[in-house]
């Protein structure tokens, strides 16, 4: 080993305190970005080999009703592989011992008894249903772990107002449902929603469907063009209630699937630059900072004749090992947090296998970027290193220039005591590193709202969404419309308090060359238990002579208030309306249309009806109510409102927590590294100074206010900062997640404030206190005698 | 012309017995001061003459509290400063002591006056700052910072401050060391004024043997013991010192 890199080894183990909170800081950079690297294409590996081997459609069309002899046309349409018929139901299921409805989504398995040609069930346990029973079900993994359901278990399954019991003989899951949320909603509700698979022979005979089938699914060959696909599948399917087909981006769960790995990628992005800037930044002033305290030996050995070349990587070379010891701290954490994200995962999305890799893109990204960040770092300190002349370097330096304050300037000088000025001085003369310190220390703070900021949102969400939005207890959704006096039929059940129609109907909106499939929702004028909300969450009544839309479907379609639309009905008799743009309603969840239900019946020409009813039941009586329900054979489905709240909270709150305590960890993380480093800075630069205040009798306590006094100012300083960068990270994540499935609004709760700033004002004092614990020791004598 | 050597008063402000430092480095010791006794007196002005390494700076740290001895005991006006407690130490510093540093150690970022005031701020009876520097004639440099001031001007804004506060001792390590010739007699003759006017204490050590002829006494150290003392017939003022 050379003398000089023995020089750069002891001069590092001098340095150990500050160059741990260093790289701990770029460790926090590497970690974020490998561990959202690593689950991202793990999940994207895993996501693609599951799509493979489950043979995932690219296309699916839903209608009404086919004959089986219509599938060979089907097929036959140029650019498709593979199509395949099957009966897609909707139902409601009874668990044992547990009251509450549950919709299930029932599929049907082909009538040999085998695997489907597309969209195969990978089964976890048991097996797939005997083709000789009726009476023998697959249930859905996620649903199965939720009620602890196993081979051999029983259900009650009704379909059409008939029920039977079935009996469970294996448990999987489908690259088709991934993710499992219940139709119209966003979040997946385990308990409440089940995904079946049956005989399509027993289906058939519950949905008086022999022969015939309600949804075809297509492999298409490669290369070829899905909207050609779609048009000819869609006029094909036209007189039989075809609703038109689409393709993977349409399809819940793909498409949510998709917007969980954008996400993962924004993440992946933001936060490692946020922390490799902090670190680059700390490592330039610690540089500085050295090479300052170093002028007498640079000098010394540029006189021996080292070049600045040779003196340049001797300081890059310190800087480059804090860097990599950074990396390879945040590698390893990175790689284990990313398989520990990859598994929360897992679980929610219930992949029957993991392909959990340490992105070695990430890794080399990681190491790559620390080391430039470290280069940056010390750039301006090896120029001032390579820039001083032998003779000068061995000088001691001139006294620092001070000079009045503004504050001073301005004659307030009179209110600041000796410290005060001292610190707003010191402030004055290197106003970059304050600015920086007090950036720095803004980040911290934001990135722990950023943690927070996810539950927040959710809260207000649901808030909005399934409090002032939504009031009803029960949700009853019809096979199909039916005449509006069901409604009388379900008001004077026992137990219902109120009720008032819906009418949901699939369409497809287009503005010029823009479209979106959606629903129309059609309230009356007088509902109380569903309202549509505008951007001030005061409720809007949907007009008679045009349609509401949710905000975000203004930019997507490119409409203002006033422009015509064109509304293509996907039931019924399909017809193709334009329809004036009446306004815009407020939503954070889904995109749909609102119109006045008597209006929209009159677009759809399909006469008064309503499919389905939203309750107001009585304490105590949805059992009961969920019963009679079960009963009749037009209910598709009932789902209760606080129970789907309760659960979506179940699911996300563990989660969410944990991602807030990692957020807060990592935001305390850089604010440690750069109040720690500030402090040792000041400690050093300052510390002939503050000795020499001990000696004339200043205490311990005195010398240490006026030290970290400094410090607490730059962090009280940061915290309106750090709320407003908080505020702005959180802008940037919400641009990042924006999607038609949802909109994260920006709700930050004052609790939020409040945590981010007592986690910076805690780091801070713990920084603080390990500082002080130097002051202590400050050498009282050395400094009467040596010039630093 | 020479001052007569008024006798001190018999009080003593400061009494050593059997002081004893050793320093450990490593596996070595190094003894920096072998039994030393010592009386110092109000109003006294001492010169601690000595080669490096003659225990001069240890003693001055033992007086002044930032150093405890290894043996051997010092009392200041009755209190016995070796079994302080370090809170005890700063306090007795805060009150009673004032220190001049060979390189002053001002606060750069803090004027003359503010540096002043700094040690003022913490004095039960101080003067003004601007009484201090007066003292010490920079009435007219109060608001200029260290980087404006010459080395001599430096020192005499340390010497300001430490007399502020109306300490009883006043320790100067090398107050000149730094110093060309005409400017430490500047420098002296604030500290030779100070110890008339004010009464104060006054230690200086030095390695130049001309200032050893403004003192009253000039003790003479050597290998951790004061091998000679002797009182000045006649003392010098600073004014007509020279090196």
């Amino acid at each position: 080993m050379s003398a000089l890199s023995r020089k750069a080894v002891r001069d590092l183990w001098h340095l150990r305190g500050q160059a741990l909170a260093i790289a701990l800081v770029i460790a926090g950079g590497v970690a974020t970005l490998v561990m959202s690297q690593s689950t991202y294409e793990s999940l994207t590996a895993t996501r693609e080999q599951f799509y493979r081997q489950g043979a995932l459609a690219d296309l699916w069309a839903p209608l009404k009703r086919a004959p089986d002899t219509l599938l060979p046309q089907l097929a036959a349409i140029p650019g498709v592989q593979t199509a395949q018929a099957r009966l897609l139901a909707l139902g409601t299921l009874g668990v044992p011992g547990f009251n509450e409805p549950v919709r299930a989504e029932v599929v049907s398995l082909p009538l040999d008894g085998g695997q489907p040609l597309l969209n195969r069930v990978q089964l976890r346990s048991g097996r797939l249903p005997d083709p000789e029973r009726d009476n023998e079900v697959v249930v859905g993994e996620a649903f199965a772990a939720a009620h602890a359901l196993r081979a051999g278990d029983t259900l009650r399954l009704t379909l059409r107002g008939r029920q039977r019991w079935l009996q469970v003989v294996g448990v999987g899951t489908s690259p088709e449902y991934v993710y499992q949320s219940p139709p119209g909603a966003v979040f997946p509700d385990f308990k409440r929603y089940a995904v079946l698979w049956m005989n399509r022979h027993a289906m058939e005979k519950a949905l008086n469907m022999d022969g015939a089938f309600d949804n075809v699914t297509l492999r298409l060959l490669p290369g070829a063009r899905a909207a050609a696909v779609i048009a000819e599948l869609d006029r094909l399917l036209a007189r039989y209630g075809g609703v038109g087909a689409y393709g993977r981006h349409e399809q819940t769960s793909a498409r949510y699937l998709e917007e969980e790995m954008r996400q993962l990628q924004t993440m992946a992005r933001l936060f490692p630059a946020i922390f490799l800037g902090v670190a680059a930044f700390l490592l330039h002033v610690v540089l500085m900072r050295l090479v300052g305290t170093q002028r007498d030996q640079i000098g010394v050995l540029k006189a021996f004749g080292y070049s600045h070349r040779a003196l340049a990587l001797h300081y890059l070379g310190m800087a480059a090992a804090i860097a990599l010891l950074g990396a390879a701290l945040g590698i390893a954490l990175g790689g284990g947090l990313g398989r520990w994200l990859a598994h929360v995962y897992q679980g929610i999305y219930r992949f029957p296998f993991l392909a959990y890799q340490l992105s070695i893109q990430a890794v080399a990204t990681g190491v790559a970027v620390s080391l430039a960040a470290a280069a940056a770092g010390a750039l301006m300190a090896l120029r001032a290193a390579a820039s001083l002349p032998p003779a000068e370097a061995m000088r001691a330096p001139a006294p620092a220039r001070f000079g009045p304050t503004v504050i001073e300037r301005l004659g307030l000088q009179r209110w600041l005591s000796q410290p005060a000025r001292m610190a707003l001085r010191d402030l004055e003369r290197r106003p970059g590193r304050a600015a920086f310190t007090v950036l720095g220390l803004a980040l911290a703070c934001a990135v722990t709202m950023v943690g927070r900021f996810q539950g927040d949102a959710i809260d207000y969400m649901v808030d909005t969404q399934l409090s002032i939005a939504q009031h009803h207890d029960l949700a009853v959704s019809f096979i199909e419309p039916a005449p509006r006096r069901v409604l009388f039929e379900l008001a004077a059940l026992p137990g219902v308090r109120t009720a008032e129609p819906v009418r949901m109907a699939p369409v497809r909106l287009a503005h010029g060359h823009r479209s979106y499939r959606t629903t129309i929702e059609g309230l009356t004028p007088d509902a109380r238990l569903r309202r549509p909300l505008d951007a001030q969450l005061r409720p809007i009544t949907p007009s008679a002579d045009g349609v509401l839309l949710t905000d975000y479907l203004q930019d997507m379609l490119a409409l203002a208030p006033g422009d015509e639309i064109e509304v293509q009905a996907l039931e019924g008799h399909r017809r193709v309306r334009r329809v004036r743009v009446a306004g815009f309603v407020h939503e954070s969840i889904g995109a749909q249309g609102y119109m006045d239900l008597d209006a929209l019946n009159r677009l759809l020409g399909d006469g008064d009806v309503v499919s389905g009813v939203l309750l107001g039941v009585l304490p105590g009586a949805e059992p009961d109510l969920y019963a009679r329900l079960d009963r009749r054979p037009w209910v598709a489905g009932i789902s209760s409102r606080l129970a789907s709240v309760r659960s979506f909270y179940a699911t996300m709150g563990e989660s969410l927590l944990v991602f807030s305590l990692v957020a807060a960890l990592l935001g305390g993380v850089i604010n440690f590294g750069l109040v720690y480093n500030a402090a040792r800075i000041s400690l050093s630069e300052r510390g002939r100074e503050l000795a020499s205040l001990r000696v004339l009798g200043m205490t311990e306590g005195e010398v240490s206010a006026l030290l970290l006094g400094q410090l607490g100012l730059l962090v009280v300083v940061s915290l309106p900062f750090g709320f407003a960068a908080g505020w702005g990270l959180c802008w940037l994540m919400v641009q990042g997640f924006q999607s038609e499935l949802f909109r994260i609004p920006i709700r930050l709760t004052t609790a939020t404030y409040a945590f981010a700033g007592l986690m910076v004002l805690g780091a801070s004092v713990v920084s603080a206190l390990l500082v002080r614990r130097r002051i202590a020791r400050l050498d009282l004598i050395a400094v009467l005698k040596t010039r630093e | 012309m020479a001052l007569a050597t008024p006798l001190p008063a018999a009080e003593a402000v400061f009494r050593a017995r059997g002081l004893t430092k050793t320093y450990r480095m490593g596996e070595v010791e190094v003894p920096a001061l072998r039994g030393v006794d010592l009386d110092l007196y109000r109003g006294e002005f001492v010169v601690l003459l000595g080669p490096s390494g003659s225990g001069k700076s240890t003693l001055l740290n033992i007086l002044g509290g930032l150093d405890v001895p290894t043996a051997g005991e010092v009392w200041y006006e009755g209190h016995h400063l070796t079994g302080a407690s370090e809170r005890e130490l700063t306090l007795f510093r805060r009150e009673h002591v004032g220190f001049v540093f060979q390189f002053y150690n001002l606060i750069p970022s803090l004027t003359a006056r503010e540096n002043v005031a700094i040690v003022t701020e913490l004095a039960g009876q101080p003067m003004t700052p601007e009484e201090a520097l007066a003292r010490v004639d920079l009435a007219d440099r109060m608001d200029h910072f260290p980087a404006q001031l010459s080395g001599g001007q430096q020192q005499r804004v340390a010497i300001a401050r430490a007399i502020a506060k109306r300490p009883a001792v006043l320790l100067c390590d090398e107050p000149t060391g730094a110093l060309d010739s005409a400017t430490g007699v500047r420098v002296l003759e604030a500290l030779e004024r100070v110890n008339a006017e004010l009464g104060t204490t006054t230690v200086v050590i030095t390695h130049n043997a001309d200032i050893a002829r403004m003192a009253h006494r000039v003790l003479y150290l050597g290998d951790g013991r004061i091998v000679r003392e002797v009182r000045n017939a006649q003392r010098m003022p600073a004014a007509e010192l020279h090196w």
